[in-house]
């Protein structure tokens, strides 16, 4: 029935090289029109290349990009030029958004597609059309508000606002989900069906099963810049498309019984002073034992990132106290709270867990440069670092072409695995992991599980700060709510379900929940 | 169609070899100009080549003005690493040779050994202290410190006017502005008899190499490094940002600082409000064209100085303004940045195959 659906972007034997990677090889692809297509595969498996060559960021090496121009007909596009791409009608939305913060929302929009040199600028014209493909998608956002004061959620709907605006007929979204809460990512695929059933056809990158099977209508799946599978959604189980991703049977890591010991972390009516939601604190109240999973779950932006601040020693608490296995901190440095034995994974790898430009080894020697084991009497150890670095490489199994390499070459996944081997070092009592699988692909997802898990049967106190609410109910022991600045007691996982944490995220009682 | 793609990792070969071809490139985009002020354009490269290399006299002209270029520009490369911005090595060079002047002026005396290292210190000490307040008001306040230090150079020129034309000025000079001179046992020692190459070139020199093995393998330097790639990963490594930064100030000041000791007490000999014709901000060029290298700045240092002697003689011989140095250490600063966008990116020309 599909079949009937003119045809609206057809990619021939793309083939692509980075020196002697092949990122993409010989992949054909098509796309009909009101369709929403996945594209599914982990990281490196060359998604986001194939976009960036049917947007024209990049020159394929071969292979030719065919688009549908207004009678129907396929047309080659002229290879390597974005302008020739929205020109055709092709939109992308990239991972990292492209907007300019210090502008508002109809300003972000417009801009470029107005002339130059324009003595007069009329927005009433913009602002008609934005108004109509706002009502018509269900994207709303307030046009005259700076985007630098917009969440997450709400910069993304720019985005595809912006490509809609542009007289976008194919969608391209890059990991669009990345970014979002699971209830935010719900209401973008509610939206992108409602654009796909007015005839816009969508492509989306993932390497989320759940969101490929609930949301798409065919998937074709990657792996090492090959197409090996494509599939009508409707038929296809998640087993075997986890399997055709992967290359390989992913086992699932289990949350064995264990007794939890003394209390390594207890948060007594802490608060945090900020400016906003988001870096407030309000008398927090936490106990974390030895040999237990805490998750903190919350939707994005209720001060999930002051709790993290403060436990990674960024900020220091305007009142209560906090204590570390018997010892109240009072010295709140990073330095002193890495000194202390706490393994600490920061929200963002990029802006906050690496230097990029550094190399793996001295990424590794980061927190602990200061040491005996990296320097003496000030100069750096380099076979020290450098024996460290291989052994995490070897330990974590990090793909890269080795320690002296710039950490910034490697994958979402291999730079995680970086920072997990650096926080893990040493055995810490506790550990903090924030966002700890946020990007990453299914097999490197399983790997921070495993070790996380692992830490946990040693008995170290782990504190998870998670948006994923699968990965929180997989592993925490407790689960505690974050709202408004203020967090909820930490209730036994066994004894909540999805639909009482989703109320307990809205700021409902728990008990009242329970009644 | 010509396009730019992103290389992985620049290769070696390349990264070296870009900015010695990027000097070639401005020295031969400078025909441009001298062709436009009516000289014969060989007869002009062959005065300015001799004229920076042709002689003993004109290489160690050539030495004696890249030994303040090497300080300042180690001053801006090791700022510039920590992204601090110090505009204000022209100020801190002055202050450096202020303190040069009160501590080795005839106030004190003592061994030459003492003495010598007493200024060194004494206008060490004067730039760093100088870079420490826009440094704290940048950490603390936010404050910029391009702003900062610019201005900073107009105040410290005036106040080594109140200095030359009040507390330090010379009761011999018969009027001119200049202060009291450096004693014979302050003085640097001259390196070469009867030219102006003095000791100030082993500062240089060795303060080139300490910056290398500083940043290259030391703790602070390290944390110089990271800081400056990626502060809040720094931070968050649990590096003090603020510290840090203060340290990188006081070095980088101290450096200039430096600069001016070595003009007072090794080349001039009194202090007057000329002592640098702009050496602080060639400075930022020479450690720009060194690619924030410590001892690359020593080869760029050597370039700009090459640069600068063979103008002056070019501009006596042919009557070409001299002022064509200043255009061709522009256009080689240019060609560098544009070689950085070469080494950074693949040009690829036309379409691929297919």
């Amino acid at each position: 029935m599909t079949e009937t659906r003119p045809i609206v972007l057809e990619l021939r034997t793309i083939t692509k090289r980075f020196g002697p990677l092949v990122a993409n090889d010989a992949v054909d692809l098509v796309m009909r029109k009101g369709e929403i297509l996945a594209l599914l595969g982990e990281n490196g498996a060359g998604k986001t290349t194939l976009m960036n060559i049917l947007f024209g960021h990049y020159l394929a090496d071969a292979g030719e990009v065919l688009v549908a121009d207004a009678h129907g007909g396929l047309q080659p596009l002229p290879p390597g030029s974005p302008h020739a791409a929205l020109a055709a009608g092709i939109g992308m939305v990239h991972q990292h958004f492209t907007l300019a913060e210090n502008l508002t929302v109809l300003d972000n929009i417009t801009l470029g597609t107005e002339p130059l040199f324009a003595l007069h600028r009329s927005t009433r014209a913009a602002r008609a059309k934005l108004e109509d493909l706002m009502a018509r998608s269900g994207l709303t956002v307030d046009l005259d508000a700076t985007v630098a004061r917009l969440a997450v959620g709400e910069r993304q709907r720019i985005e595809i606002l912006k490509a809609l605006y542009r007289d976008a007929r194919i969608l391209v979204l890059d990991e669009p989900t990345a970014v979002l809460t699971p209830q935010e990512s719900d209401g973008l695929f509610a939206t992108l069906r409602a654009l796909a059933a007015q005839g816009l056809s969508v492509v989306f990158i993932s390497h989320k099963l759940n969101e490929v099977v609930s949301a798409s209508d065919r998937v074709a799946v990657l792996r090492g810049g090959r197409k090996v599978a494509e599939r009508e959604t409707a038929g296809a189980d998640r087993a075997t498309l986890a399997e055709l991703m992967v290359g390989r049977p992913i086992a699932a890591s289990r949350r064995e019984p264990r007794e939890p010991g003394r209390t390594v972390l207890k948060l007594d009516a802490v608060s945090v002073a900020g400016h906003d939601v988001r870096t407030r604190l309000a008398s927090v109240s936490l106990d974390l034992r030895e040999g237990e999973v805490v998750g903190v779950a919350g939707v994005s932006g209720n001060g999930q990132t002051a709790l993290a601040s403060l436990v990674c020693g960024l900020v220091a608490p305007s009142a209560g106290t906090m204590t570390l296995l018997d010892q109240a901190l009072t010295e709140f440095d990073p330095g002193a709270f890495v000194a202390a034995g706490i393994g600490r994974i920061p929200e963002d790898r990029h802006s906050e867990g690496v230097v990029g430009s550094m190399s793996i080894a001295e990424n590794v020697a980061l927190e602990t440069i200061g040491t005996e084991r990296f320097q003496t009497g000030g100069f750096l150890k380099f076979g020290a670092m450098r024996q460290a670095a291989e052994e995490a490489i070897r330990g974590y199994e990090i793909k890269c072409p080795g320690p002296d390499a710039p950490i910034r070459l490697l994958s979402g996944g291999n730079m995680q695995k970086a920072i997990l081997a650096r926080a893990l070092d040493g055995a810490p009592k506790l550990i903090i992991a924030n966002q700890p699988t946020r990007g990453l692909d299914v097999g490197a997802v399983a790997e921070v599980h495993r070790r996380l898990l692992a830490a946990r049967m040693r008995g170290a106190a782990v504190l998870l700060i998670s948006e994923d609410l699968d990965e929180l109910f997989e592993l925490s022991d407790r689960i505690a709510v974050m709202f408004r600045s203020r967090l909820t007691a930490a209730l036994p996982s066994a004894g909540l379900d999805l639909k009482t944490l989703g109320l307990m995220m809205a700021g409902h009682d728990p008990a009242e929940v329970a009644a | 169609m010509i396009r730019l793609e992103p290389r992985g990792e620049t290769p070696r070969l390349l990264a070296l070899t870009a900015p010695v071809v990027a000097a070639l490139v401005a020295l031969a985009l400078a025909a441009i100009p001298i062709m436009a002020a009516g000289a014969p354009l060989l007869k002009a490269y062959q005065v300015m080549f001799e004229g920076a290399l042709g002689s003993r006299f004109a290489l160690t002209e050539v030495v004696s003005r890249a030994t303040p270029l090497i300080l300042t520009g180690l001053a801006a490369a090791i700022a510039f690493r920590a992204r601090l911005y110090n505009i204000g090595a022209e100020g801190q060079l002055y202050l450096g040779a202020v303190a040069a002047v009160a501590v080795g002026s005839g106030r004190f005396d003592g061994p030459p050994a003492l003495m010598i290292a007493a200024v060194l210190i004494a206008g060490a000490i004067a730039g760093a202290l100088l870079m420490l307040g826009p440094t704290l008001m940048k950490v603390k306040l936010g404050a910029d410190e391009v702003v900062t230090t610019l201005l900073l150079n107009f105040i410290v020129i005036l106040f080594v006017q109140i200095m030359i034309e009040g507390p330090m000025k010379d009761p011999m000079s018969l009027g001119w502005p200049q202060s009291e001179p450096i004693i014979d046992s302050a003085a640097l020692p001259k390196l070469i008899e009867k030219t102006r190459v003095h000791a100030g070139l082993i500062v240089a020199l060795v303060a080139a190499l300490g910056v290398h093995v500083f940043l290259a393998h030391t703790v602070p330097g390290f944390r110089i490094r990271a800081v400056g790639a990626n502060p809040a990963a720094a931070r968050f490594a649990g590096m003090s940002v603020t510290g840090t930064m203060l340290l990188v100030g006081a070095l980088s000041g101290a450096l200039a600082g430096l600069a001016g000791v070595g003009e007072v007490a090794g080349l001039k000999g009194y202090l007057t409000n000329n002592l640098s014709p702009g050496y602080g901000y060639a400075g930022i060029v020479v450690a720009m064209l060194a690619g924030l290298s410590p001892l690359g700045v020593v080869l760029a240092a050597f370039f700009v100085a090459a640069v600068f002697v063979g103008a002056d003689s070019m501009s006596r011989g042919i009557n070409v303004s001299s002022y064509i140095a200043n255009l061709i250490v522009a256009l080689a600063l240019i060609s560098v940045l544009v070689s950085g966008v070469v080494t950074r990116w693949r040009i690829r020309f036309g379409r691929p195959g297919g």
